[in-house]
Formats: structure tokens, sequence, C-alpha cells
């Protein structure tokens, strides 16, 4: 059971919690085992309206015709809702932060994008009659090539599946296809490398499978605002989404929720509220808009696949000198949050390990399955399923014990990461070596003694690298893939000067019009970049990677350890207003 | 079509209604009665979180048609507690956690109400077994079990 190891860390913190490590009665426990807890179904609603969607068959198909008549004069179908009665027919989560293009409407236009995508929704005065009434509805499509495979679908010649996106990745900033970090020079240090290792992995989709399923109830209200009982996860994110797409002023809308029956992300794109608020405002009466237990299996968003490529360069005394990962997103046929995944992914990249030279290209591609979202550690978790699976290989590779090998590439305290930032407060040593103790497996001395406050930010662990600049997936273009490298910065550079030049001919197949596009500086200059941090100057060079080092860091010594290098200046404020999410935007709070 | 009329007692009260001849009797409860503490997580029976007791034996409301249940007793989670006082089982399950989204707990405290009244004394296979048709995605089930266990060996567990 829970242990807190008041031993480690102890001068780190005042220990004066009041909660923490304290058995606290929960408020909401109560309402749990008396049942008195109300989810967004437990409310009754005289004149309650069940809303149900059509779903398409296809993964991919253009509708050639939609014809409702039949439904709308079945028994006890009060409205036929179809793509042209939603008012803000498109939409993306993240548009509330200003972030991506809008691109999934809630009722399918003109072509449907993935099994399960609804098209049609019947309103009516039971489930019975609405489910009923579904399928006397009639839409004609024409199938369309799908592609369900994320390498595949960023091929030339590849099905477009999202018209919003023609080339079948998310672009950042409308430029980039790709999140990209550079750190070192991998492919110098792969060369220099006793053992290179490379290994691909590949993650399922994985659905969350709540017990209660996602669902909203909205019923209209005095003073012209409509009460939406709700399992979102993220009640105002859902208020704004809601108000976005029904085109509504969002103190229209009264969100009730909080009381979610099971999440783990699956309740954040707001599956159901818009429309059933839609319904509300057609109708005049409340509607109840919930997925069934197939539904929610099948189309309810999962947790997206991921496909990794990791590639390590090993010294045969265990230290890693290299890292590239390219990994792939399956965004599925809208992006939803799979863009902001692919900003984790890249900011948890190397792994909680010094690697002198790091690099990776993240890639969010879509393709025609079911959308994917946020769940428990989205954009980390898979990566770092690849990360540990590769670091047992590697272990392996040189005869080293997989738990020592860890604590032996371990960041410590003052180790700049590949993003240019200082390690603080890292523990990865520690928990090894509890880990092992608990495991009752067997450590070395030398192991045992560890520590991250030692050994860290020292020699090299404390520098910028020269960072070495190639094209490979620089921008927008496949095809520029494994182009020659473009450029050098200079160690200690924190940023890449950019210009703004287009630089692309046209995109793949000719389909959608060059863009401004940014490229390197052919001549870098640290320019706006600002001066290296200054411990990286003061402290000495780092020796030549070729020289034999100790098997781990220098020992501990009494000195206290030197203080972390001058955290860099604040990114300065983007074009974007808000700056809550602000992963998103590569910017941080100070 | 006709409604058929429904006379049952619902946690020790008489009550009647008016159901279709094929509404489930969780429909019923919550819909028709008010009573919302039984669920529906998946109406196939897999789930377990629209347990309830019909005289005495758990069954799954969503399975189970309404008028098969006239003139029967049925209990839900929301008759556990004697007024103001909990049941051994609800002040166990708070005391050990054995709810987080608490969506599984009415049907967990319903299955585990049906093994004490037969078995007051229950091993942890046992209780394994009386809640293996109930799933939980937060807890784990162990915080459950051990709050079962806990609840058993309380004084007043049998309580009906």
């Amino acid at each position: 059971m829970l242990e807190l190891r008041k031993d480690l860390f102890a001068d780190e913190r005042d220990d004066t919690l009041n909660v923490v490590g304290k058995s606290v009665q929960r408020q909401d426990m109560p309402g749990h085992v008396t049942a008195r807890t109300r989810f967004f179904d437990d409310h009754a609603f005289d004149g309650l309206l069940h809303l149900k969607v059509v779903r398409s068959p296809h993964p991919h198909a253009r509708i050639r015709s939609i014809d409702v008549s039949a439904a709308a004069r079945a028994p006890g179908v009060k409205r036929v809702l179809r793509a042209a009665d939603v008012p803000v027919n498109k939409n993306t989560l993240l548009s509330l932060i200003n972030f991506g293009k809008d691109d999934e409407p809630a009722l399918a236009v003109d072509k449907v994008c993935y099994v399960g995508e609804p098209v049609v929704a019947v309103i009516a005065e039971s489930e019975a009659a609405a489910l009923a009434a579904r399928n006397l509805v009639r839409i004609e499509y024409e199938p369309l090539t799908p592609v369900f495979d994320v390498e595949e679908a960023l091929k030339p010649g590849a099905p477009v599946v999202n018209p919003t996106y023609p080339n079948n990745y998310f672009e950042y900033h409308e430029r980039f296809d790709h999140q990209k970090l550079r750190f070192g020079d991998v492919e110098a240090a792969f060369a220099r490398a006793d053992i290179v290792i490379e290994h691909r992995y590949q993650m399922s989709p994985i659905e969350h499978a709540p017990t209660e399923t996602n669902g909203s109830i909205a019923a209209p209200e005095h003073n012209d605002r409509y009460v939406v009982h709700t399992c979102a996860q993220g009640l105002f994110f859902s208020l704004g989404t809601t108000a976005k797409i029904v085109n509504l002023e969002s103190n229209r809308l009264h969100f009730i929720g909080g009381t979610v029956g099971g999440g783990f992300g699956g309740k954040v794109d707001s599956l159901t509220e818009p429309l059933a608020v839609l319904g509300a405002m057609l109708t005049g009466r409340p509607v109840r808009f919930v997925l069934d237990r197939e539904e929610e299996m099948l189309y309810g968003s999962p947790r997206g696949a991921e496909r990794i490529y990791i590639k390590d360069g090993l010294m045969r005394d265990g230290r890693i000198v290299a890292r590239y990962v390219r990994s792939y997103f399956d965004a599925g046929a809208y992006t939803r949050l799979s863009s902001y995944a692919a900003i984790k992914c890249t900011a948890h990249i190397p792994g909680p390990y010094w690697i002198p030279n790091v690099a990776s290209d993240i890639h969010v591609a879509y393709t025609n399955r079911c959308p994917s979202t946020a769940m428990r550690g989205f954009g980390i978790t898979a990566v770092d399923f690849a990360l540990e699976v590769q670091m047992d290989r590697l272990a392996e590779a040189a005869g080293l014990d997989p738990m020592e090998f860890r604590i032996l590439n371990a960041y410590r305290d003052g180790d700049v990461k590949p993003h240019r930032r200082v390690a603080k407060n890292t523990a990865l040593i520690e928990c090894v070596q509890v880990a092992a103790e608990k495991a009752n497996w067997p450590l070395s001395d030398q192991a045992r003694r560890q520590s991250s406050l030692v050994g860290g930010g020292t020699g090299a662990r404390a520098e910028i690298p020269a960072t070495v600049l190639d094209q490979r997936g620089q921008i927008g273009r496949p095809e520029s893939r494994g182009a020659p490298a473009t450029g050098t910065l200079p160690a200690g550079a924190m940023r890449i000067p950019l210009t703004k030049e287009p630089v692309m001919e046209g995109t793949r197949d000719g389909r959608a019009a060059p863009v401004q596009v940014p490229r390197y500086a052919p001549a870098p200059a640290p320019g706006p970049a600002g001066p290296p941090p200054a411990a990286a100057a003061s402290r000495p060079a780092a020796p030549p990677a070729s020289s034999a080092p100790p098997f781990y860091p220098p020992a501990p010594s009494p000195a206290p350890v030197a203080p972390p290098p001058v955290a860099p200046p604040a990114a300065p404020p983007t074009q974007h207003g808000a700056m809550r999410f602000s992963s998103v935007f590569g910017t941080r709070r100070r | 079509m006709a409604k058929l009329p429904v006379q049952l007692r619902l946690n020790g009260a008489d009550r009647a209604t008016f159901v279709d001849p094929a509404e489930p009797l969780l429909t019923t409860l919550r819909r028709g009665l008010g009573d919302f503490a039984p669920k529906y997580g998946c109406g196939q029976g897999t789930c377990g979180v629209c347990t309830v007791l019909v005289d005495g034996e758990p069954q799954l409301a969503c399975l189970t048609l309404a008028v098969a249940c006239d003139g029967r007793h049925v209990e839900t989670a929301s008759g556990l507690a004697d007024g103001p006082d909990m049941h051994p089982l609800q002040t166990a399950f708070m005391a050990h956690f054995a709810a987080q989204c608490g969506f599984c707990t009415p049907g967990m405290l319903t299955a585990a109400r049906a093994l004490l009244a037969h078995n007051p004394h229950p091993t942890r296979e046992e209780v394994v077994e009386a809640i293996s048709g109930n799933i939980c995605r937060c807890t784990g089930y162990e915080p459950i079990i051990l709050a079962i266990l806990a609840a058993a060996a309380a004084p007043g567990a049998r309580r009906a």
C-alpha cells in the first residue's frame, strides 16, 4: 500500500503537510454509498424526448443523398436533424484556445470519414420510437478508398481523409507538418556508437469503457436559457464548444455536471451536448442524447494508436549517446486532441534520461478511423512504453542489469534536457533504488550509492551542444524527408532563427496551394536567442565523447551541488491570446 | 401499445405504475418510479450497475421485465440506509475508499448485500465471486473486496 518515503529529499520540503499522508474523507463519498449522487442521467423531466443518431456504415464515402421523409413521419418522431440544421457545423475542440482549424462537423455534410460518423439525428417521444425511426432514414453513399495506416496516409497519392488537412497531417501553426526536436548531432553519434539498435513499436487504440456511457440531457430553462446535465469531464470546455456549435451566447447555457461516471479522458469531446441542446432549441422540450454501450465502445473516441520508431546509439559501457524517435499519432478522421498529444510526446522525449544527442519527429496523421482523444497521460503513455521496452533491449545489448542500466543513464538535477531547460527535482534514481529494494532485486553498491542530487549539471551535462539542423520532415513536404543537413546551430543556442520565405512549390499531388513556410536561416546566428545559460559558459568543456568515461558519473563530492544554471527567459507571447494551455504553444508559465 | 399495470413493493413502500409490456425493470425504476440508484451501463447484462434485489435475490434490472416483478419486493441501494443510519456496508465502503466515480457503487452494494444476507462470513474468494458480475473501471476492486470483508466483520451487517 501507500508508503511515504520521507527520508528521500527530506531537506527539499517543509514537513508541514496537513493532508498528504493522512486519510481524509472525500466529500462526495456519502452521496456515492447512499446512491444519492446524481449523475447526468439521474434527472427526471416531463416530456423528455430521446435523440439517436444515424451513423455511417462506411469508413470513407461520399454522401449522394439523404432521405428522411419516412423517418420524419414515423410514430413519435418530433424532429429530424440534418447537417443544415446545425448553426455552426464545423468545429475543432482546441479552437477555444485558437489552436488548429475547424475540421469536424457535428453531422456529416457531403462525406463521411469513419465508421460511426453521425449523419442524421432523430428526436422522438421514446428511445424505441427514435430507434425505429432511425432505421427509416435512407442515405445513399458512394464508397471512397479508405486509408487506415498512419504511414500509408502520409504517402503521396493517399486518399484525402479530412478535407481541412489535405495532406493527411495536422499543420502546426499552419506551417509545420510535425513536431520536431533537435539537440546535438544524432547522426555523428550513431556513427561513433559501439552499438546501434532500432526497433518499431505499435500501440493499439484503447477505449476508455466508462461504466457510464457518454451522454447529456438539455432542457429549455426559464429566462430563455438551456440547462444541460452532462457527464462532460471539462464542463466549461464543453459549454464553450456547445455555445459555438449551436451559436448561442455562452451565458444562455447552464451546464450542470462534474459528476462523471468514469471518464479517463473519454468525456472531453462534447460528443452529445451540441445536438442535445440543438434538439431542445428546435423542439422546445427536454432532449436526452445518450450513447448506448455499443456506440460507446465502437464510436466513443479512444486513446489514439501510435507507431513509434526508436533508434539508439549505445557505448559498450552502457552509456546511451544518441536517441532518435520517429512517431506517428493516429488521429483518426478528425483532430480533436491529437495535435496536443504530439506536443506532449515531444516534450517527453527522450524519457527521464540524460542523452547528449537527441532528435525526434512526431507526426499527427489522419486515417479513416474513429477520431482519437485524451486518455490518461495521452501523448506520453505510448512513447514511454516504447522507450522502456527499448531500455530493456539496450541493457541486454550492453550486458547490464536493466535497473542499473536505468540508474546509469538517469537524468539528474542540473542536467540540460534536449528542450534546453534544466532538469529539477529529478527522482528516477531513487525510484529505481526503492523499486529494486521492494522487489528484492540486487543492485550493486555503486548503483545504490547514486543520487539524483549529485553528478548532474557537470561538464557536457550542463551544456547545450552544437546542434545539427536537417530538412528531414522539416516543413510540410513528405518528399523532403531524407534531405541533407542544412546547417549547425552553435553550442548554447536556445532558439532557431526562422525566415518566412516560401519554399514549397506545391504540396503533395498539387492538391493544396503553396503556403508561406519558414525555413531555417542559412547562417544561424544567436540573434534573438539571448545568451546561453550562464552555467554552460562557466563550466569546463566536456571531454570528448570518445574518451573512456567512468562507468558512473564522478563520485558524490561532499561539496554542495552547484546552483543550477540560470533559467532561460520566458518565450515572448505568441499571437495567440490564451496562455492557460501553455504547453500547446511551447511557452511556459512562470 | 397498451400499458400494463404493475404493483410492487419498492424498498418497503407499495408502489404502482403502468409499463410497456417489454419494458425492463430498470426503465420502470428510473423513469417511472424515480429511483435512480440502479444505473444503465450496458443494457446487456454484462456490467452489473443495474443490480437490484427481487425478493432478496440479486437481479439485473436491465434484463428483467417490469411485468415479471408484479407483486414482488424490489430493493435498490436507495433503501440500504435506515433513515440517517448507514448500513455497515456503506460505512465500510466509505472507510475503505471503495468508491471512486461512484457509478458502480449502488450495484456493488446491492450484490454485497445479497452475499452477506446468505453468507454472513464470506471468504475473500466468495466476495470476489459475489461481485464478479459487477464491473468497476476505477478502483481496481481491491478496496471494494476489503470493504465487504470489513462489513462482514462489523455488527449488524446481516440487516436486510
